[in-house]
Parts: C-alpha cells; structure tokens; sequence
C-alpha cells in the first residue's frame, strides 16, 4: 500500500474520532460549513457560539502549531483568482443551500446511513467529477 | 468543559486533514480526477473517519445523554428537498474547481498564502448572503 494511502487512513481516523468527541460529549453533529456559517452570519449565539468559536480555534490552531514546527507542504491551490473566487463563492453558497458539506453530509451522515447524507455525496462527488473532466480536459483550466 | 470538548475537536479535526492530505489540493482534484492520474486516497480517508463515528452514532442508543449535553441529535431526516440536491451540486462544483472544501480552507488558513485566504473570503462571503437571499426569494425552500 501506497503511504498516502496509509496517511489518508490515518488521518480519517482522527477525523472520525474528533466528530465522535463532538458527539458523544457536547451531543453535537460536527458540520464545518455550518459552524463558520452560524458564525459568520451571526446567527450562533451565547454559549452555542463560544463553543463554535472553540472548535474553529482548535481547527486553525492545530494545524498552524504543527506547521510551525515540522512545516506544512503546500496547498497547491490554483493562482487563477477568478477561479479562487468562483470556487469559494459556490461551495459557500451551496454547503449552506445544502445545510451540509463533507463533514457533515459525509462523514456524520454516512456514518448514521442518512439518506440526505448518502445523497449530498453523491451529488457533490459527481459535480466535482463532471467539472474535473470539463474544466480540465475539455477547457484546459484547472 | 464543553468549550474545551469543542476546541479538541477542532483540533483533531485539522489535524486528521492536514495528515490525510485533505489540505494539499492535489490530493482532492486528484481523487475526482477520474480520466486523469487517479488518486484513490480520499477514499481511505472517508472510510477511516466512517468508522469511528458508525461506532459513536451505535454509542449514542445506549446512553441517556451526551457527556457534557442534554440530548443528542434528533434522528436523521429522511425527507429529501431540492435543496440537498441543488445545494450539494453546487458545492461539489466549487469544491472540483479549486480542491478545498471549508474543513480544509480553514486547516490550511496558516499556510495557504493569498489564495487559500481569498477562497475562505470568497466561501465566508457565500456563506453568509445565502440565507438572506433564500429566505427574500423563496429558494429551495
């Protein structure tokens, strides 16, 4: 087996066990667009924001220490900044149509076998494919 | 208490996308990248956070409440909108175009330079006028 393969496994794991903890502790369901949503729209209030402000602290902070220390890599995204933006705006605009992106629908619904959850999936893993085979094979743009 | 539940969740969660590679673009694109160099790994990382949460959810029945809560979850809703649909494709369009959805955006804000900051942006911005905007003009409701 390829190491990344290994790495995916493993890193999967930990995501797993950290929307367990949210879970099984707190009674949450661990969506990541819809706790920066709630935040930055203001709609998270009291203690329900305090905990979510937490949560986004340990997400960029985590990652920020250890990059720190034993570097990061990159990220690899594009340079084009109208594809930055057009990327951005529609996976803001859709996880919030779809009340769900790849935490929530994916990894917190599959694992309950819901059905939203198992069709979010579906739908978003096929966009991603078709605009990967128009965008890159056909257009030539990303 | 529960402050601290959440911010180690945080935690592990960025740090369970920055080794699976879910921060490198590549790792992504590549996985949807199915005429091209496939990449099977997001696969493994699905299935790997599948399993400890397919075990919390099955904890869940057999306890009263959560830790540090009052109750968990209500049970899934079965009911299917248009806007699981419409919602989730546009995502996935956003999410093939640039490789980052908004767990990884934020993981990687440290060291994604001007571009993983302008795609947080550009997400935060959609983000926050959708609601508005559904709720003026009906959308998918």
């Amino acid at each position: 087996m390829e190491l990344h393969y290994l790495y995916g496994l493993l890193g999967g794991l930990i995501i797993g066990t950290a929307a367990a903890v949210l879970l099984l502790i707190n009674g949450k369901i661990m969506g990541a667009s819809g706790i920066l949503g709630s935040i930055a729209d203001g709609s998270a209030e009291g203690s329900d924001r305090r905990e979510k402000l937490a949560f986004l602290g340990g997400l960029i902070g985590a990652p920020a220490l250890v990059a720190l220390f034993f570097g990061a890599g990159s990220t690899n995204l594009t340079t084009n900044v109208v594809v930055i933006i057009a990327a951005g705006l529609l996976v803001g605009i859709g996880t919030r149509i779809a009340n769900g992106c790849t935490s929530g629908h994916g990894v917190c619904g599959i694992s309950r076998l819901s059905i939203r959850g198992i069709v979010a999936t579906v739908f978003y893993l096929l966009a991603g494919g078709i605009v990967m085979v128009l965008f890159r094979h056909v257009l030539g743009v990303i | 208490m529960r402050m601290f539940a959440s911010a180690l969740a945080g935690a592990l969660f960025g740090l369970g996308l920055m080794l699976s590679g879910m921060t490198d673009t590549t790792r992504v694109q590549g996985w949807l990248d199915i005429f091209g160099a496939w990449d099977p790994t997001l696969a493994f990382v699905l299935g790997g956070a599948i399993l400890p949460m397919a075990v919390a959810w099955r904890m869940t029945r057999r306890f009263a409440s959560p830790i540090l809560g009052t109750a968990f979850p209500p049970p899934p809703q079965h009911k299917l909108g248009r806007n699981v649909v419409v919602g989730s494709t546009l995502f996935g369009m956003g999410w093939g175009l640039a490789g980052l959805c908004p767990g990884p955006a934020l993981a990687s804000l440290s060291w994604g330079g001007w571009g993983g900051a302008l795609f947080l942006l550009a997400m935060v911005a959609g983000m926050v006028v959708t609601p508005p905007l559904r709720r003026r003009f009906a959308l998918f409701a």
